[in-house]
This record gives C-alpha cells, structure tokens and sequence, in this order.
C-alpha cells in the first residue's frame, strides 16, 4: 500500500520492480505451459479418441490387421502403415545420395557464389508447400511416370516377361512410384542442409593432414571429411524421415490410396496421413475411432525419430560424436 | 621427387595405382556435380510448371471475383485469399506470442526448471506432422463447438507456427552479449524491462526472420486446415464461419476433371509461391539488416 510517499518523486513504485517482474515471468511460464500442454494433450486426444478401435480389436490386432473395411467395421493398420514406411524408406533411399552430393558439392567444390546459389536452392525447396508439390506430381509427374511405364509394360509383353506386370501394377501414373518420387524431392532439402552444416564444421586440420598423407581431394573428403561429419549426415537423414512419415498433401494427391495389399511397384497405395485425410469427411464411430488410432501411430512414430534426431544433433554438437 | 642417393631409383609400383586414384577422383567429382543437379533439376521443373501455368491462368477475374460455377466462368478465388491472409495473420499474433514466450524462457531464464520439458517438445511440435496439429485442434474446438470455423484453422496454424518462432527467437537473444542485460540491470531496471526494452529490440531483426519463416510455412499449408476450418466456397469476412484458404482451394482443384478449374489450382499455387517467397525474403533481408 502507498502508506508513505517516496523520497525521490520519480522513483518507481514497488509494484512496478517486484511485481512487474514476477508478473513477467508467470505470463511466460503460462504460455510455454500453453505448448506444452498442447502437446501433451494432442496424444491424450488421439489416445483416447481412438480407445474404441483399442478396445475393439487389441494392441496387436489393430497394428497387423490387413482389412480394413468400412463398411463391415473391421479396422486393421497394416497396409497404411506398410505404405508409410515403404514409401519413406524409398525416398529416403532415392533421395540420400543426391542430398549428400549437393552438400559435399556446395561445401568442398563449388566457388562461393554458387555455393550461395545452392544453399537458396535447397531453401527453396524447403519452403516450397506441400500442395504444389502434390500439385506438380498430380499434373506433371503422374503423366510421364504413366508413359514410362507403358513402355515398360509394352516391352515386357513383346518379350513375354509374365512375371513382370503384375509387380508393375496398373498403368494409372498416380501410385508409389510417383509419390516416392516426389517424397523423396521434399526430403532432400532436410537431408541436405544438416550434412551441409555438419561438413562445414570438420576442421580444416582434418583436411589438411589427409593431404599431407598424399590423398587426391576425394580421398581427403572419403576418409577425413565424412567420417568426421557422419552424426550430422545421419540426423538429417532422420529428420528427413520423419518428414516423410508425416507428409499428407503431396502424398494424397498422388498416391491413388488403395488400401489392398500387396502394393504394386507403380499402383496405388496409402499412406497412414492420406488414409487419415480420405476417410475423415465421412467417418463416424469406429471408422473415426480408427482413424484417430491411426494418428496415434503416426504421433509415437514421428515423435521417436525427431527425439532421435535431436538427440544425435546435440550429441554432435558437444564434443562427443557418433 | 625423386631421391638423392645415386643408382636407379626404385621401381613406382604405385604410378598406375596414381594415375588410377586421380581418374577415380574426376569421376566423384563429376558425379557430386550431376547429384547436385538432380537436386536442383526438380526445384526448376516445378518453380517453372507453376510459374507458365499460374502466369497463364492468372487474371484480374481470379484475383477479385469468389467463387462460381464452372458454367458461369468459374470465378475466383478472392475468398481464398482473403481467407489465407485473415487466418495466417490471427495465427502469427497467436503463434508469435507462444513462440516468444518460449524462447524467452530457454534464453533469458536458462536455469528455469520447465526448460529441459520446454525444450523436448518444442523439438516434437517442429517434427510433428501439420495433420495431427489439425486433428487435435479439432477435437479441442471444433468438435465443442459444433462447426469448422476460422479460428480453428487459425489455432492449428499457430501451433505449426510456434515452434519454428521459438527456435529462431531462442537463437538470438542468446546472440544479445550478456552485457547488454548487465548495463540495464546496473540502471536499475527490472528484469522484465532489460528483456522488454533491451533484448528484445536487439533481436528484433532475427525475432522477424523467424515470425516471417513461421508464417512462410503456415501459409502453404492444408492438411491442419482441413479438420479445422472446413473449407468454404463463400467470401467471409468472419473467422468464426467456415473459411477456404489457398492450399486448400489447390488441393480440391487439381483433382476436379474440369480443365478450368485445374489452371485456377495453378493460378492459385502461384499466389501461394510468390506469398512465401515474399515472407521467405522479408526473413532473409531481416537477417541481412541485423
């Protein structure tokens, strides 16, 4: 209370020292709160607002269930989660060698402009949504992926390759093949940028002595550059991961989301974020149930990797490496 | 070079193996350049579809007129636009105050007990998928209260939002030297006011870089928004009603059969890519001016 006037008239007032400070330091504290709870309560949701697909069908039950089958409620994840994986694993495989080529390129080769020139590429590519990706593989990419596979089907007949078709699947341009294809696109960027920047950090001394030793340029970057950067290449094949494990837009779009296994090398296929997308509209009490068990799935999958991945980061960022 | 001594010098078994290691070290050369072409080959072909097909499409109708039946022209997607911008906007003041929230807490009270959990979720939120972002988003608000709505959309946006602001705020303020809050706290100043007043103002310029790469990711996004704010085909001023963005418009647009409504898919991701190229550049030339 202002029992007492103070001294000095422009002096501030208690409140505004003591108070205003703690006052400060709730309002953040609420708000991270905020985040936090949010977090926690998105899996509390999806646990408990899939708990009837659970209770249904069993932990085991529901993960390796092949059918799914709206109509006679039985709900099994396999195939999507199948899809996710393979289509992921896929892009990852497709996009890992070109993603390390541009950061061992931008880094150890290119002249600085054009090492700026890549790093605003991969930016790009970065920031670029996932709609317009789906967009461009919908309306460009399906095409020609189906006009290389005619081919291909055209050519297996004319020699009587009859094991050949039925793993190619049906020639419809959008399928697997197409949605890797642009998964792994929207992965390079991740995958490149971490290797990049953990290149970037091997010290000049590595270098330097594995040229002392005689080594050409690529054998300096083989076996002094790389090993020395391998935890960073490695988290940004992880988070590169991640990011294909939860891409939807780019991947409904083109993926034709057929749920019968086995998927075919260029039919359709599903993914657990396009199923989640496709069924939603018109999904009620188990289906939806399901659904959300589904996300459930996909919320410890992701959350895993990206621990794993920020593990590794800080790991490499201290002094100990992997 | 070759030795001092006198006689022969000794046989170079190693000569081919020599030559052998420099051709096999133009060859990696050549396939780093043709890799990192394959990376940038895709980013051409599809900034230049978007770019000859939205160009094309592209009109003063688009661009004003909301939605009309194909049969009537088509119309535009104004209310796309109008809906992208109201929601983003909500979503950065939202998402901006969370964010900076956070990365005050991890920077100025590093030894606060809530930041190792702060931290671990700010990670999980950023790695997160944008779709289960909407699917919480909806079961906390649109499910309650009964309709898709603007806000919805806008909450699911800030929660994509906020943990890319937080990382870029925490970034900088832990760049402001220690001695800055110093200087203010020997003043007499609170601490609440060193941060207010000192801090913040001298991040100010990455604080930019991250709120305009937040908004830059958000504006592109439809999966959040399509468990959120629904949608729409009408032009609406009011984010409580349903709301249509532009990455939704593009994803119902590209699979209908109608040629026409496929150009305004492309004409709709051109306003798309030259809205985040601009956030994307406003966030480097911020950077730049720090």
């Amino acid at each position: 209370m202002a029992a007492q006037t103070p001294p000095v008239p422009a002096a501030p007032s208690p409140l505004y020292r003591a108070f205003g400070d703690r006052l400060f330091v709730y309002a953040v504290i609420a708000l991270c709160a905020v985040i936090i709870g949010i977090v926690v309560l998105m899996g509390w949701q999806l646990a408990a607002g899939g708990s009837a697909a659970w209770a249904r069908f069993g932990l085991l039950g529901f993960v390796g269930g092949t059918t799914w089958d709206p109509v006679a409620n039985i709900f099994g994840a396999w195939p999507f989660i199948v899809g996710t994986f393979v289509t992921s694993v896929a892009a990852l495989v497709l996009a890992f060698f070109p993603a390390l080529a541009v950061a061992i390129f931008a880094v150890e080769y290119a002249p600085r402009w054009l090492g700026q020139a890549l790093q605003y590429s991969l930016e790009l590519l970065a920031s670029l949504p996932s709609v317009i990706y789906g967009l461009w593989g919908l309306l460009v990419l399906a095409p020609a992926v189906r006009g290389v596979q005619q081919n291909v089907m055209v050519w297996a007949l004319e020699n009587q390759i009859d094991w050949l078709p039925p793993i190619l699947g049906a020639p419809v341009g959008i399928g697997m093949t197409t949605a890797v294809i642009v998964l792994s696109v929207m992965v390079i960027p991740y995958a490149a940028s971490l290797a990049k920047d953990s290149i970037a950090l091997v010290p000049s001394a590595q270098r330097e002595a594995s040229y002392a030793l005689g080594a050409t340029k690529w054998e300096v970057i083989k076996n002094a550059v790389l090993p020395y950067a391998r935890g960073g290449i490695l988290a940004g094949i992880i988070l590169g991961f991640t990011r294909a494990l939860g891409e939807t837009m780019a991947v409904v779009m083109v993926i034709g989301n057929s749920k019968n296994l086995p998927f075919t090398l260029f039919g359709s296929a599903t993914t657990i974020p396009s199923a989640i997308v496709n069924e939603f509209g018109e999904a009620q009490g188990l289906q939806l149930s399901a659904l959300l068990a589904l996300g459930l799935i996909l919320f410890v999958i992701s959350g895993l990797m990206n621990l794993l991945a920020a593990w590794i980061v800080k790991r490499m960022s201290v002094e100990g490496r992997l | 070079m070759t030795g001092s001594g006198t006689g022969t010098p000794p046989a170079l078994p190693k000569d081919g193996n020599l030559a052998r290691r420099r051709r096999w070290n133009n060859v990696m050369v050549g396939l780093l350049i043709l890799g990192s072409a394959v990376v940038v080959l895709p980013l051409i072909l599809v900034l230049g579809a978007v770019f000859v097909n939205g160009a094309s499409a592209l009109s003063v109708a688009f661009l004003t007129q909301d939605f009309r039946p194909v049969d009537e022209g088509g119309g535009g997607l104004f209310h796309a636009i109008v809906g992208t911008l109201m929601m983003n906007l909500l979503a950065l003041l939202i998402g901006g105050l969370l964010g900076l929230a956070g990365g005050i807490l991890l920077s100025e009270y590093p030894d606060h007990p809530l930041n190792p959990t702060l931290r671990i979720i700010s990670d999980l939120l950023n790695g997160l998928p944008a779709l289960l972002k909407g699917l919480v988003i909806y079961a906390v608000v649109v499910i309650p209260t009964g309709q898709f709505s603007g806000y919805a959309g806008a909450l699911a946006l800030a929660l994509v939002m906020t943990p890319i602001i937080l990382r870029a705020t925490e970034g900088v303020l832990k760049l402001v030297p220690w001695s800055v809050r110093e200087a203010g706290l020997a003043l007499g100043l609170p601490r609440w006011r060193v941060i207010l007043s000192l801090v913040l103002p001298a991040a100010a310029a990455g604080i930019t870089t991250g709120l305009m790469l937040g908004f830059a990711r958000a504006a592109g996004e439809a999966a959040p928004l399509y468990f959120t704010a629904g949608g729409s085909q009408l032009l609406n001023w009011n984010l409580s009603q349903q709301t249509e963005s532009l990455a939704l418009s593009i994803y119902k647009y590209a699979n209908e059969p109608s040629p026409l409504r496929q150009d305004q898919a492309w004409a709709a991701a051109l306003v798309l890519t030259v809205l985040v190229l601009i956030a994307s550049l406003l966030a480097r030339w911020a950077t730049r001016r720090a």
